[in-house]
């Protein structure tokens, strides 16, 4: 554990945090967003925005596996909760998410719909074996770091023979979300919303490799330092970033080195590129329809994919109206912008999937930084 | 006067023996598990004359009196059962007045097809809590469910106490400037309870710290009867418990995190889990907020009993019409330790 306590050191934390104050220019602004719903969480939780000078301002992402998926998505899964037969398992903080009409899978739960929370893809495979009689269903989400456990359950359920399990697949892609942010128009045109720079994904990046944000970081002329969770990798990240933009750089550059390589991991790589395909597009909420942002399972594990199984609609629904989680997710709007924060959307009671999980900007911003919007 | 024992032609089959509708039909065999089982071993005098009451004299003075239903799973786990949680939860509760515990009830509901070695378990090992505690179940009650309609079993206890005269301590009482003080480190029951849950078995050496606090608070009153607000910090941990107490009391709170006590392997374990040890249950912890003059008097008293030998002062209470719990985090910056949202969940990214 004391591994662990090294990264959460006040003493050095108040050292960066003198050095970003030192270095950051006051005739200009910084704004730079943390993609990842992990390092939105850890700049809540540690409070790291009272470490930074006025003018470095964070912009929270999309990167929360849990916010981006669209209300169709979710309608689909109660959808399938709702067939003949079928026990649809995932993961705790997906129960939350509001569907269209109010509905959530708790509340489908309620109505006597069999749906289970569960930890791993493991346990969702451990069901099927005990429970021939039932077709269990793993609805899957997340980003890179969540797709080779969803791998490794198909290409055991074939080993197995399962025929009683199978994959909603909603499996989605980084840079593919961050691309789309930097060629949407208020970034780009409007200019309403300024991005500086970006701090990449800790564990998404240690599947992935750093390789794939070169591209972006040349055609965008963007930096981007890729971080740790813990609270002194974000401060470091954000002096790396600092002094990139003061020098007029823009390069891909690791802080969490201890973790990350350029390549990333290959073996879970070529696992994914077995089982899984790219989506021409695919719908995210808030960002709309981005193309090759997603994975569907390939043909010969056909068997295995739910969306094959059954007749899944396909609809595209509209968010809440009053809900501002679409202009967050890109970056256009802060959570206290909304007209329902605190008041009537709160965690208890989410109106959109940002309230949900600790990983959501509003949930974190409710949950840990409220206080700064308190009269 | 204490009546002979009743016979029974056989005895109760604890080793490979379960629970059937007729333990619970008011017949012989109730009886008998009543008999062999419970009376055996509470083993006091107010149970022995096998009446549906207890009878006592009162003490003069201000009496307070708690029930808590227990319904833990699993039965057991590291460091305690569910027979001793349902006497240390319950004193506990008694305690947090500044009382002294006196008499405890125990009501059982016992799923049909429970095996009789695992009551037999229980309801000793609860016997040992009140021995240990110096608080005797004096009486009680059994009931059978069947099967599927229960979890094995349940057990509600309820307790009375007597509160020694000027003590005043109450969940309302915090004041701005007062100190919060915590008899030790936090997290370690819900820990170890969540490591032999289902499907998230881990290993690890912590162990419950489910324990009886009346001893200690016994000790913090007799030398400061001031103490304006204790409290256990149990389901939803220290977080909720103190967000309760302000609210209560109408107070903010500023708390700092490096002077919260966690035991290293909880740390290690909540990271892994991706829980927050502020959130996580304890059985064997209070909270004490006292003017801020008695801090350093009720430390010491504190750290000179065993169950509060890692006391910490980790923060005071302050004006705040939101009634904000904030914490200065590790690093510096400032957050709001709000209340538990639903059930703590392992993150899954
Ligand atoms: S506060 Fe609630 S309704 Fe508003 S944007 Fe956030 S999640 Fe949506």
């Amino acid at each position: 554990m004391k591994y662990i306590d090294e990264f959460r050191d006040g003493e050095v934390a108040r050292t960066i945090a003198r050095a970003i104050a030192a270095e950051a220019d006051p005739a200009r602004s910084y704004h730079l967003m943390e993609f990842c719903g992990g390092h939105t969480h850890a700049i809540s939780r540690y409070g790291l925005e009272d470490l930074l000078p006025a003018n470095v301002r964070m912009v929270h992402g999309p990167g929360c596996p849990v916010c981006v998926l669209p209300v169709g998505r979710i309608d689909a899964a109660i959808w399938l909760a709702r067939q003949p037969g079928v026990t649809l398992c995932t993961y705790g903080d997906m129960l939350r998410v509001p569907g269209s009409e109010r509905l959530s899978l708790l509340k489908a739960k309620a109505e006597g719909n069999d749906i289970r929370m569960v930890y791993s893809t493991m346990d969702a495979l451990a069901l099927a074996q005990k429970h021939p009689d039932r077709q269990v269903v793993f609805f899957a989400i997340g980003f890179e770091t969540t797709t080779p456990p969803t791998a490794v359950a198909i290409k055991q359920a074939q080993a197995l023979g399962l025929s009683n399990f199978s994959v909603f697949c909603n499996h989605v892609l980084t840079p593919s979300a961050i691309t789309q942010i930097l060629d949407s128009p208020e970034v780009r045109e409007l200019g309403t919303v300024k991005l500086d720079a970006f701090i990449g994904p800790a564990h998404v990046s240690t599947v992935i490799g750093s390789r794939p944000y070169e591209y972006f970081a040349e055609e965008y002329a963007r930096p981007v330092v890729i971080a740790g969770f813990e609270p002194l990798d974000v401060m470091q990240a954000i002096l790396m970033l600092v002094r990139q933009v003061n020098d007029g750089r823009h390069e891909v550059e690791n802080e969490f080195a201890r973790a990350v390589t350029r390549d990333g991991n290959e073996k879970a790589k070529e696992l994914v590129a077995e089982i899984f395909e790219l989506r021409k597009s695919f719908e995210w909420r808030g960002l709309g329809l981005v193309p090759y942002s997603a994975l569907r399972i390939k043909e010969p594990y056909a068997g295995w994919d739910a969306e094959r199984r059954w007749e899944v609609p396909q609809a595209s629904v509209p968010d809440n109206k009053a809900c501002d989680c679409g202009a967050i997710l890109r970056g256009v709007k802060k959570p206290t912008d909304c007209k329902l924060f605190g008041t009537v959307c709160t965690p208890e009671n989410p109106m959109g999937s940002c309230m949900v999980s600790a990983e959501g900007a509003c949930a974190a911003h409710w949950t840990y930084g409220r206080f700064r919007n308190a009269g | 006067m204490t009546l002979p024992r009743r016979t029974h032609p056989r005895p109760l089959d604890t080793k490979s023996g379960r629970v059937d509708l007729t333990h619970g039909g008011g017949g012989r065999a109730m009886a008998q598990l009543v008999d062999e089982l419970f009376v055996a071993a509470f083993d006091n005098e107010q149970l022995d004359q096998r009446n549906d009451q207890a009878a006592f004299d009162v003490a003069a003075g201000r009496m307070v009196m708690t029930t808590d239903g227990y319904v833990i799973h699993p039965l057991f786990f590291p460091g305690g059962d569910i027979g001793s949680l349902a006497v240390h939860g319950t004193v506990n509760d008694v305690a947090m007045a500044g009382a002294r515990p006196l008499y405890l009830s125990a009501g059982f509901i016992i799923e049909e097809g429970f095996p009789l070695a695992d009551l037999k378990r229980i309801v000793e090992s609860m016997a040992q809590a009140s021995r240990e505690a110096g608080v005797p179940v004096v009486t009680g009650d059994t009931k059978v469910v069947e099967r599927g309609k229960g979890d094995g079993v349940f057990i509600t206890t309820a307790g009375i106490g007597v509160v020694p005269a000027g003590v005043e301590i109450s969940g309302d009482r915090a004041r701005p400037g007062d100190a919060i003080l915590v008899s030790g480190t936090m997290g370690d029951h819900g820990v170890a309870v969540m490591s032999r849950r289902e499907g998230l078995e881990f290993d690890t050496a912590i162990l419950s710290d489910s324990a009886a606090l009346h001893s200690l608070v016994a000790a913090m009153v007799a030398e400061r009867p001031g103490i304006r607000v204790l409290r256990d910090p149990t389901r939803g941990g220290l977080a909720s418990t103190l967000n309760e107490i302000a609210a209560q009391s109408g107070v903010g709170m500023l708390l700092r995190e490096t002077d919260i006590p966690v035991a290293p392997e909880v740390k290690g374990a909540c990271e892994l889990l991706g829980l927050d040890p502020l959130y996580v249950a304890n059985e064997g912890k209070l909270i004490c907020i006292c003017p801020p003059e008695d801090a350093g008097t009720l430390l010491a008293a504190m750290r000179a009993h065993p169950l509060g030998r890692d006391a910490a002062l980790i923060g005071h209470c302050r004006e705040d019409t939101h009634h904000f719990v904030q914490m200065e985090t590790s690093v510096g910056g400032t957050r709001v330790v709000d209340w538990l949202a639903g059930e703590q969940l392992p993150r899954i990214c």
